[in-house]
């Protein structure tokens, strides 16, 4: 009985899929990226073709590598600390408008999941408000919620609900 | 208060394990009412099997609502009236006694039960029940309604179902259950959170929140075709689905013009239009029982609080105040209190509050307890806990006196919410 309830589910869940293909805009992103922003780069033009393959992103060392920003209990301004790496990632989007990245906001668990998810949105939200005025476009960001419903660390203490109170910076591969 | 429940506990454990192919379920029964009422259920006569499980399922129904207890009928098993002496009964202090006969047809079960008042030696009840057979169960919520209509004058909510989240790890169900937990069936199962189910006044629908396409989406379902449909899916966060009583309206709550909002829309999501401008989070609304109003968690005050607001515009009121934070605002179905979750001093209590004195009272001794529902006669109260380091269903007497715990077989139980009647 179950397993023909869960069969039906599937069926209906793989329907919706097909009738709504959400496609994200990867598309109509100018392919090569031209890049418009480079006043300096004629000074070392030799160099430069062999370091425009290296993506600031993949470097491990980078602060680019940061992509997380973390909260104290139901606040969701970017606090001081973080504000470098959420600059980092506008100046890096204004860069390459080729590059999409979703805004991931999450809570700790103490509020009501509908709240949590309400305060996830507005963390996200935060970060997306600071990344376009730090020169990243609207289209290159989406901010979405996943409220507790994804918590990192599962505890009922500090060590858990820290981890879990922030905004992750998803960048689309 | 606390202390009346810690009486209770002493004067009651029950330990319950069931033995149906489909159990799931251990229960847990905590506390007793002040005046319980004392009745004798005799297994009925006929196919052993099936009257044993109708037993159980009568038994376990009325000693949940805390309002009976429950007279040994051992050695004594009349089955018809003329069977009956009432003098054994009211030795062993029945005020009422419960008889009948199972039988089973043609894949269909039938049980013929009465209900005899013992001091008045009267009958009280007598009719017949019947059902398919893989719906013994029904049986025995049916008839423990029956009897509990009788002697407490009350409507009985034994044969309404549930609603819950499940989550394994990553895996999450939405799942649909009879009101003591037991016969679930999924709805909807996959690998990515579920939120929020509500149900349809008439209880063939289910809306919730899915995130199954990346983020926050609301669903309505049907539960007899198993078709659904979207109600919004607006950029950002569409949450916390609510239907109005009568089923014409659904308030939910976007994101789609910055803060969480709330917003009318038809069933059908067409008409969307939005009844809050605060800039804060303002979120889980709940029609009252006359659909005049809605309350709703916000934090425009600063932290969440709980506020009402009439559904056509007009003042809104905030209604919590004092040290803490509130949430998940549920009207009672005569419209006179609202459960909420409080939560203070890093502990989440169920908590109830009258609209007329503003006085709140603690429902439970507090933990990880949260997403409080009525049960649709007003006189249990559907919540989320924690128990052995799961998340669990859990329900409470709307006076605080008994409490049930229901343990499902894995995963944490999450999000429950009461039915309405079938």
């Amino acid at each position: 009985m179950r397993k023909l309830v869960i069969s039906v589910v599937l069926v209906n869940l793989l329907a919706a899929c097909a009738s709504e293909p959400k496609k994200e805009s990867v598309a109509e992103a100018p392919a090569p990226a031209p890049v418009t922003k480079k006043a300096e780069a004629p000074k070392m033009a030799p160099a430069a073709p062999a370091k425009a393959a290296v993506d600031p992103l993949d470097d491990p060392t980078s602060i680019l590598a940061k992509r997380s920003v973390y909260y104290p209990f139901d606040v969701a301004v970017v606090q001081d600390e973080d504000k470098p790496v959420v600059q980092a990632h506008a100046k890096y989007l204004s860069e390459h408008s080729n590059r999409n990245v979703r805004l991931e906001g999450n809570c700790d668990e103490r509020g009501s999941n509908e709240y949590n998810l309400g305060l996830g949105q507005r963390r996200a939200d935060g970060v997306k408000k600071m990344l376009e005025l730090g020169g990243a476009s609207a289209g290159q960001l989406e901010s979405v919620s996943y409220g507790e419903e994804k918590p990192r660390a599962s505890g009922h203490d500090e060590a858990s609900w820290s981890q879990n109170r922030r905004t992750d910076l998803n960048y689309a591969r | 208060m606390v202390l009346r429940v810690l009486q209770g506990m002493a004067g009651l454990l029950l330990l319950m394990q069931t033995s149906m192919a489909s159990a799931v379920l251990t229960i847990e029964i905590i506390g007793a009412g002040e005046h319980q009422i004392p009745v004798s259920i005799v297994p009925f006569g006929g196919d052993e099997k099936i009257a044993q499980s109708i037993h159980e399922v009568v038994t376990g129904d009325l000693l949940r609502s805390g309002l009976f207890r429950l007279v040994d009928p051992t050695g004594k098993s009349p089955h018809v009236p003329a069977e009956v002496s009432f003098p054994d009964w009211e030795v062993r202090g029945a005020e009422a006694l419960a008889i009948g006969t199972v039988a089973a047809q043609g894949g269909r079960v039938e049980a013929r039960f009465r209900l005899l008042d013992v001091v008045k030696q009267t009958e009280l009840i007598a009719q017949a029940v019947s059902a398919s057979e893989n719906q013994i169960r029904a049986i025995g919520h049916r008839i423990a309604d029956l009897i509990y209509e009788k002697l407490t004058g009350d409507k009985g909510v034994f044969s309404t179902r549930i609603a819950y989240v499940n989550r394994q790890g990553t895996k999450f169900s939405l799942i649909v259950a009879d009101s003591d937990g037991h016969n679930e069936q999924v709805v909807l199962a996959q690998n990515e959170p579920i939120m929020s189910p509500a149900w349809s006044p008439d209880g063939s629908q289910l809306a919730y929140v899915s995130f199954e396409t990346g983020h926050a989406v609301v669903y309505v379902q049907s539960l007899y075709s198993n078709q659904r449909r979207v109600l919004a899916n607006f950029r950002g966060s569409n949450s916390a689905p609510v239907w109005s009583p009568d089923g014409k309206q659904m308030a939910l709550v976007l994101t789609r013009d910055g803060s969480s909002q709330i917003y009318l829309a038809r069933p059908d999501g067409s008409d969307i239009r939005r009844i809050t401008f605060s800039g804060a989070i303002d979120t889980e609304p709940h029609f009252s029982p006359d659909g005049q109003y809605l309350l709703f968690t916000s934090d425009r005050g600063g932290s969440p609080q709980i506020y009402r607001m009439p559904v056509k515009g007009g003042a809104t009121e905030r209604l919590t105040f004092g040290e803490g934070s509130n949430f998940s605002p549920r009207h009672s179905p005569d419209g006179k209190n609202f459960l909420f979750a409080h939560l203070r001093n890093g502990r989440f209590y169920i908590a109830l509050q009258d609209f007329q004195t503003g006085q709140m009272s603690l429902l439970t001794e507090g933990g990880w307890e949260k997403k409080p529902s009525f049960a649709p006669n007003g006189k249990l109260i559907l919540f989320a806990s924690e128990g052995r380091g799961r998340g669990i269903l859990a329900t409470v007497s709307s006076d605080g006196r008994v409490k049930q715990h229901m343990f499902t077989q894995s995963g944490d139980a999450r999000e429950p919410v009461w039915g309405p009647y079938p």
